[in-house]
């Protein structure tokens, strides 16, 4: 067994006196699809941020394949954040070329079919695009390259139900076996099919980490109702 | 169409149930070739892994077959379909006592029922 993708261990991040992570100790291992879910400023886009190297730990230490965050975790990262950062003025096509030249794993070939499939204009401007659609590009962007974590902030959160399909099945077709996908979301019911396991965070702390089928075993309950029970309002 | 999967299940049964169902309805058919684990995953909607561990558990079962680089097979087996929809059958014909049972009838009263129900059938059917 070759070494987690993602590792962390005593992992705090404070913002001032806030604790917005708190003591994470996880492993996640190699060829999953994992969600992390949690209600609202529970710690999600906080441990996101930091597996990606945006945000720096305040204790503790995330490694990701073994690496720090830096520039050789970040070829192994692939980010999709909560919002679009792609310029309004660039082309879909610009947007193609601009991470070619970024990400050695890119494959352009794969994220132009991908496109046409998804029915994207090639030269629209981003600024003539749909919110759904711009989230699209963006999606394919990231799934676009070769690489061992993908760390996915609210993917479908701004999508129709159809377009939610489409983007959970681009994400089934483009992973590769040894990566492992990190999706975050509160959009549970829609993404705990494709689940192998589930980490619930709650302010700042990991509360479960169980697979999906142990849980249904187990409890005889899906991820969306176990959810409800255990965050009741 | 993404299959549709109850709450109280591990999905990777219900979908080798629903691969099952397939093979007995005959969509799948006997000694054709199966879409791949990557292909049911986007069929079904659902992770690769559980595609794999309900494959696995048909494999087991020696409803499917694997063969060497060409990918995953209906067994050629007649016998074990049988088996398997004689299998099915019977767990569909206990459910349906239970929740007969669970109305008020005796197990007498619903054969009779059934018996009731199949020659308003054939009356619709001539």
């Amino acid at each position: 067994m070759s070494e987690a993708t993602l590792e962390c261990r005593g992992l705090s991040k404070y913002y001032g006196l806030n604790a917005a992570l708190h003591n994470v100790n996880i492993s996640l291992p190699e060829g999953k699809i994992i969600g992390l879910l949690g209600p609202n400023g529970s710690g999600k886009t906080t441990l996101i941020k930091l597996a990606s190297g945006l945000l720096t730990p305040t204790e503790g230490e995330i490694l990701v394949c073994g690496c720090k965050p830096g520039i050789e975790s970040k070829a192994l990262v692939s980010y999709l954040p909560e919002r679009t950062y792609l310029p309004d003025w660039m082309t879909v096509l610009d947007c193609l070329k601009l991470f070619q030249d970024f990400y050695a794993d890119f494959d352009y070939e794969r994220a132009v079919s991908m496109l046409q499939r998804l029915q994207v204009p090639a030269h629209a401007r981003m600024k003539t695009l749909s919110k759904g659609t711009r989230e699209k590009v963006q999606l394919v962007l990231v799934m676009s390259r070769r690489a061992r974590l993908y760390l996915l902030d609210e993917p479908i959160g701004g999508v129709d139900p159809a377009a939610r399909d489409y983007i959970l099945g681009t994400i089934l077709r483009n992973y590769c076996e040894e990566s492992t996908v990190l999706i975050s979301t509160h959009l549970i019911a829609d993404v705990e099919k494709i689940l192998d396991e589930f980490i619930f965070i709650q302010n700042g702390q990991v509360v479960s980490y169980a697979s999906t089928d142990s849980l249904r075993e187990d409890l005889g309950k899906s991820i969306d109702e176990y959810f409800r029970e255990v965050f009741r309002c | 169409m993404a299959w549709q999967f109850s709450n109280d299940r591990p999905i990777y049964i219900q979908v080798s149930d629903q691969i099952v169902s397939n093979i007995l309805t005959g969509v799948y058919k006997m000694g054709e070739k199966l879409p791949s684990v990557r292909e049911f995953a986007v069929i079904a909607a659902v992770n690769p892994n559980t595609v794999q561990k309900a494959l696995s558990e048909l494999e087991d079962a020696g409803l499917i077959e694997t063969q060497r680089n060409t990918g995953k097979f209906v067994t050629q087996e007649g016998s074990v379909i049988e088996m398997a929809r004689k299998q099915r059958g019977e767990m569909l014909a206990v459910e349906f006592l239970k929740n007969m049972a669970a109305l008020g009838y005796t197990a007498e009263q619903t054969i009779k029922l059934l018996e009731e129900a199949k020659k308003g059938e054939e009356i619709s059917d001539e």
